[in-house]
């Protein structure tokens, strides 16, 4: 029924520019809210540009799992395949950082291949527990290969040339951040395009009833394959990020640690939401960095307590609390006019 | 051969202390529909309990492991009234998301009350001395968590199989509604459930302690394993749980016997061959 409502909406007209202008004024926010961490913080950049890489890891994991219904607790083998190939790239003589990024993304996109084809041959549980299998292989096989990837002791000393050969990336990050900082802003509009696309409506209608779609006459495999691929890419690109802006590529990039703290902000944002990603995991990567500035030992703790509040007090996320607010906003609106 | 018959042993005990934790899982996520993530934290908690009675107090193996197992369903109870509850019949995500948020309340609690090291339960001398099979010697601690597996496998299946609760459990599973209706008072089916699974794991964690020794992170260390032996077996199936424990601690235990610098790898190529083959686990029921 869902899906019906929302082909309805958009095609009315007026409700087409109220999107444009919504959308706008996110886009603006996004921006703001970067540039002001630019300013605000200028001696946190590089945490600022991890949170921007994770950004995109949360965000390619919404496409799988708030639009097309498949949780994942392994999206850190797309980060990881994405973190790898940029890192073994750059240390073999590429160091562009578009081209590295490029790389990066397209490695994610062929991980995100394998493991759509794997996962999606299960439901529920089992397919939860496959992502959880392929994570643990993918952090197996980084630590064994360590011909290539440094096993262990990870890749360092990662030297990048400077971005369109003018900027240097500096022993503070200013680049390394304005660069990230771009390269979200570009992927959020790809992406808002994409799940607003027919592609995106047909995911959510699998997400609501994948018989029914079937049914309709569409394939389900290869749309959710597909979705795989474009999370791949996306997961990839913050992990050359990650790579980029540290110089260090180490195991904990493709562990599962990082792929349930992904699925944690998500939900913490709100599931289905690029928003609802971006705000998760800004609020969970500043939570957990000032807790544990405050007392390293009770950051466990502290996190343990959130999670259990927003799932008491705020089920749908913190993007369902705003919705919620905005929709009963609207409503007194509406009563009055 | 000899080799043979050291891994069979060592993967069979393995196995069964597994199994005996896990079983507990299986049965909140099959019977009751609910993906606790924090059983293995509730395993931990035990563990410390018997290391705290058995080291520091100096009571017997036995008391300490009874000690164990009441005093870990005794702290589960109000987490069950004031959490759980709230969370039966809610989307898998949000029950992760809960469950989880418990572990690392637990772990940091823990952590902060007993320190980062690894705690040891003494073996009381009957069970650290070897004893002799015929073909073989094995550890009596090791003979020791196999005949407690199968008990907890036989008692399990009698209890849910056999008795007057068993019927009121698969019912109350089936149709709560309708169970309710006829009389089955679920909420007590529930907590009684609950108990008895938390009753498994903190069971599992004493005894299992050789093989996964009780540290503040073992929560999220096993956390996997314990799912994904769930996941294997098929979620509420006790044959299932215990295919799937032999099956993946004789793939682990052969693979850390002969390739050991290979890690988990094993392991988890096997558990993805197998949920490809059987998606619902071994004998996991349609949903």
């Amino acid at each position: 029924m869902q899906v019906v409502a929302q082909a309805q909406r958009v095609a009315s007209p007026s409700d087409v520019g109220n999107r444009w202008l919504r959308d706008a004024i996110g886009l603006a926010l996004i921006i703001a809210a970067g540039l002001a961490g630019y300013w605000l913080f200028p001696d946190n950049l590089a945490l600022l540009t991890r949170v921007i890489a994770v950004a995109l890891l949360v965000l390619s994991l919404d496409l799988i799992t708030g639009y097309c219904g498949v949780a994942s607790l392994g999206q850190a083998s797309l980060f990881g395949a994405g973190a790898y190939a940029a890192g073994i790239a750059c240390v073999n003589g590429v160091t562009e950082p578009l081209t590295l990024i490029v790389i990066g993304s397209v490695a994610g996109a062929v991980a995100g291949l394998l493991m759509g084809t794997i996962m999606l041959r299960a439901h529920g549980l089992a397919q939860l527990v496959l992502s959880i299998a392929i994570v643990q292989l993918f952090h197996e096989a980084a630590n064994k290969a360590s011909a290539y990837t440094g096993g262990s002791d990870g890749l360092a000393g990662l030297t990048v040339s400077p971005l369109f050969g003018l900027f240097e990336f500096d022993l503070w990050g200013q680049t390394a951040y304005l660069f990230g900082l771009a390269l979200l802003v570009v992927v959020f509009v790809a992406l808002k395009f994409i799940v607003s696309s027919p592609f995106g409506m047909l995911c959510r209608g699998i997400k609501q009833d994948p018989i029914r779609i079937r049914a309709m006459g569409s394939f389900v495999f290869p749309v959710l394959l597909k979705m795989f691929v474009i999370s791949g890419a996306v997961a990839g690109m913050g992990g050359a990020l990650a790579a980029i802006s540290t110089q260090v590529v180490g195991l904990d990039s493709v562990s599962f640690e990082l792929s349930a703290n992904a699925l944690v902000m998500l939900v913490l944002g709100g599931l289905g939401s690029l928003y609802g990603a971006l705000v998760g995991t800004v609020i969970f990567m500043g939570f957990e960095h000032i807790v544990s500035a405050i007392n390293p030992f009770h950051w466990m703790t502290m996190v343990g307590a959130l999670l259990i509040a927003v799932v008491l007090a705020a089920p749908g996320g913190l993007s369902g609390v705003l919705e919620t607010l905005a929709g009963s906003a609207r409503r007194s609106k509406g009563g009055r006019s | 051969m000899q080799t043979v018959l050291s891994i069979a042993i060592d993967a069979f005990a393995y196995g069964m202390a597994l199994f005996i934790i896990c079983i507990g899982l299986s049965l909140t996520m099959g019977l009751m529909r609910v993906v606790n993530l924090a059983h293995g934290a509730f395993a931990m908690i035990a563990g410390y309990i018997a290391s705290y009675a058995a080291r520091d107090l100096g009571l017997g193996y036995a008391v300490a492991i009874f000690l164990a197992i009441i005093g870990t369903v005794v702290i589960s109870i109000p987490l069950e009234r004031l959490l759980y509850r709230r969370i039966y019949g809610r989307p898998e995500l949000t029950q992760v998301l809960m469950t989880i948020g418990i572990t690392f309340c637990i772990i940091g609690i823990t952590n902060y009350f007993f320190g980062p090291t690894l705690k040891t339960i003494p073996l009381p001398g009957s069970l650290s001395q070897p004893v002799d099979v015929g073909f073989k010697t094995i550890a009596a601690h090791r003979l020791f968590v196999m005949a407690c597996g199968i008990v907890v496998a036989g008692g399990l299946w009698y209890l849910i199989e056999k008795t007057d609760f068993g019927i009121k459990l698969r019912a109350t599973v089936d149709n709560a509604a309708m169970a309710d209706a006829l009389g089955v008072r679920t909420q007590v089916v529930y907590a009684v459930s609950f108990a008895i699974a938390i009753g498994l794991a903190a069971l599992g964690g004493v005894v299992g302690a050789e093989f996964l020794p009780i540290e503040p992170y073992y929560a999220l260390r096993y956390m996997v394993t314990f799912l994904v032996v769930v996941s294997v077996g098929g979620a509420g199936s006790i044959p299932g749980a215990v295919a799937a424990c032999l099956l993946l601690g004789a793939v682990d235990t052969t693979g850390r016997y002969l390739m050991p610098e290979f890690g988990n790898f094993f392991f988890y190529a096997a558990v993805i061959a197998i949920v490809c083959v059987f998606p619902r686990g071994f004998f996991g029921r349609a949903q």
